[in-house]
């Protein structure tokens, strides 16, 4: 059990567990939070788990929580973890079972004020153009060929289809596809159900959003993103859906005899794990590697779908009705990538679970408009909460892998807000507020109240006030749309 | 003290759903952490057609099988669209074979993305197996 007394403050933001905390770390954990929110959640198991995490094999320079932190199934969500490429471990755990969960935002020039009247229509028609709800199945009926090419060519595939713009590729984190999938790693039970989910939403706390831009705080990085203040703008989050869930599962099963061939105790089996260089975890960094690409090209299918619910409901009453890629990112994901560790570049496997990637200006990686700012950051809020657009930081690449918060992270169990809360009246509440509502589950809805969600703008203004990230604009939601 | 002998109940789990089950066997534990997980989910099914099935599997320790068992139940969930009320399982050293009667899935509130292995551990407890599943949700 972790007392507040355990912890090292290094700042207002910045604590630290050190390793000599617990025999079997082999780091420290450093938390990004306030000590409110630090007080808050040690009523859940977060800091344990990020105990339980700090073992896991090969780690190098600490593992981090964010501020948005909560208790997981092993790795805590909000929990980034780097191991050392090739010998240390990769943990399907430690990345999670909705692979390249994520989000996406663009922006329009549609001024709220002349678009108001109209959002009712605008949440209608993305409600039926961006299939949601438990089960649901797409449109597109894929054969086996197409889905293996979908997780070779992730987003290329849906330009290669005409469902893209090379600019939604060049604002998609990897380009919208990581190289070297492997679709011949991925069993048939999880191809089977991703062959008829690509370009649906899912249930549970994936959502699509129409937001208005309520403030900017960095004009000229809201201009390069192409943000207008007072203008409509959408997210969408969700990811890999059955296909990337069975990926997980399957190797989860498959890992929990890998650890005893490996000779790796672990605190907890949920964190299974192999080490990079094996045969089981590269199988597993090509399958994961599949279900990310497949991410990449179900929200580039639901961007697509909700352009032409944009077109439908605006075209011929705004001026310009079109929506602009932003910026894709993920939040549940396995990345190589190179970071200065104790002033060497070490190559390293980074885990960010409920974690997004947050490059500082000047990393190759980024698109050339956006090395001068830093990586777009998007942080959604709890529903009917307002959601952040930030950049990362130079300091977070030196302190937290690059890498921010993801949301807001729940407080309350499901289970006791569908007692508190009433899905019906949740939703006329919302409505209530100007936020147009569609929902396929109002036991669903109740389980996403914004009461059970941490605060946002604390959030926001831990991972500013550590400057791991730098606010760039605050966004409020008009309607939503969720299975 | 027990009122039932097999059964299960939800428990507050902060981002996802746990459920605890007990049964006087391993089978019987299976059988209710099917139930429970059908109930979670909010599952109705049609009156008919009465459809059935047959999962064959093995695993290496009691939780393995118990993992193995549910993952295989969202996965015919998922890509049939079934769910069964009738569920007749034997368990012989760690393999399992199971008889399922069932039909169309007609409404489901919430859905499961997996079976987690945390925390897991079917423990034996005054004559009764017990588990603690949590899923992801």
């Amino acid at each position: 059990m972790i007392a507040i007394q355990d912890l090292k403050r290094i700042s207002d933001y910045e604590w630290e567990i050190p390793q000599t905390f617990r025999q079997d770390m082999r780091v420290p954990v450093r938390i990004f939070a306030t000590r409110r929110l630090l007080e808050k959640v040690m009523d859940d198991k977060s800091l344990e788990q990020a105990v339980n995490a700090a073992t896991l094999p090969g780690l190098v320079g600490r593992v981090v929580v964010m501020p948005d932190m909560h208790q997981g199934y092993g790795f805590p969500i909000g929990g980034v973890a780097a191991t050392r490429y090739p010998e240390g471990v990769i943990s399907p755990g430690a990345i999670g079972y909705d692979i390249n969960c994520g989000v996406r935002l663009l922006a329009t020039s549609i001024e709220y004020e002349e678009a108001k009247t109209l959002l009712g229509d605008l949440a209608t028609a993305l409600d039926h153009y961006c299939p949601s709800g438990v089960g649901e199945k797409g449109a597109l009926r894929m054969s086996e060929k197409e889905l293996d090419q979908v997780c070779r060519e992730g987003a290329r595939w849906t330009l290669k289809q005409g469902y893209a713009t090379e600019m939604d590729l060049l604002r998609t984190e990897e380009g919208g596809c990581l190289e070297g999938a492997d679709p011949s790693k991925v069993s048939p039970h999880a191809k089977e159900r991703g062959r008829p989910q690509l370009g649906t939403l899912g249930a549970g706390n994936h959502f699509i959003e129409v937001d208005v831009v309520e403030q900017i705080f960095d004009a000229e990085a809201a201009r390069v993103m192409g943000l207008e203040e007072g203008a409509l703008a959408l997210q969408i989050h969700c990811g890999s859906r059955g296909f990337g869930h069975q990926i997980c599962t399957d190797y989860v099963r498959e890992f929990q005899s890998a650890v005893k061939r490996y000779g790796i105790q672990l605190p907890d089996r949920e964190l299974v794990c192999a080490p990079l260089n094996s045969p089981e975890g590269q199988n597993y960094l090509a399958a994961m590697r599949s279900a990310a690409n497949y991410a990449f090209a179900n929200r580039q299918m639901l961007a697509h779908n909700a352009r032409i619910a944009f077109e439908q409901v605006f075209a011929g009453k705004v001026r310009d009705w079109r929506l602009r890629q932003v910026y894709d990112i993920a939040h549940n994901m396995g990345k190589i990538e190179t970071h200065i560790i104790d002033g060497q570049e070490v190559k390293v496997c980074v885990h960010r679970k409920g974690a997004t990637r947050a490059f500082g200006p000047g990393s190759p990686e980024l698109p050339d408009e956006y090395r001068r700012i830093g990586q777009p950051v998007l942080v959604p809020g709890s529903m009917g909460t307002a959601s952040w657009v930030l950049v990362g930081t130079e300091s977070s690449m030196q302190r937290a892998f690059g890498s921010s918060c993801h949301g807001a992270g729940r407080v309350m169990s499901r289970q006791q807000a569908k007692k508190q809360v009433r899905g019906e009246a949740l939703r006329q509440e919302l409505e209530a507020d100007g936020i147009r509502v569609r929902a396929g589950s109002m036991a669903g809805l109740a389980e996403e109240a914004p009461q059970a969600y941490k605060d946002v703008d604390a959030v926001v203004e831990t991972v500013a006030g550590a400057e791991i990230a730098r606010k760039v604009a605050r966004l409020r939601p008009v309607a939503v749309v969720k299975g | 003290m027990e009122t039932y002998i097999s059964g299960y109940r939800e428990v507050a789990h902060t981002a996802d759903w746990e459920l605890e089950v007990w049964a006087p066997t391993l089978a019987e534990l299976l059988r209710q952490a099917a139930r429970g997980m059908y109930a979670l989910s909010g599952i109705q099914i049609a009156d008919r057609p009465r459809l059935q099935r047959q999962v064959d599997l093995e695993a290496s320790d009691a939780e393995g099988l118990l993992v193995a068992f549910l993952s295989e139940l969202l996965y015919i969930g998922e890509t049939e669209g079934l769910a069964f009320d009738q569920i007749e399982i034997e368990i012989n050293h760690l393999t399992l074979h199971a008889e399922l009667s069932g039909a169309p899935i007609t409404k489901t509130d919430k859905e499961i993305k997996a079976v987690t292995y945390h925390n897991l551990s079917v423990r034996a407890e005054n004559n009764l197996l017990r588990a603690n599943i949590v899923f992801d949700v």
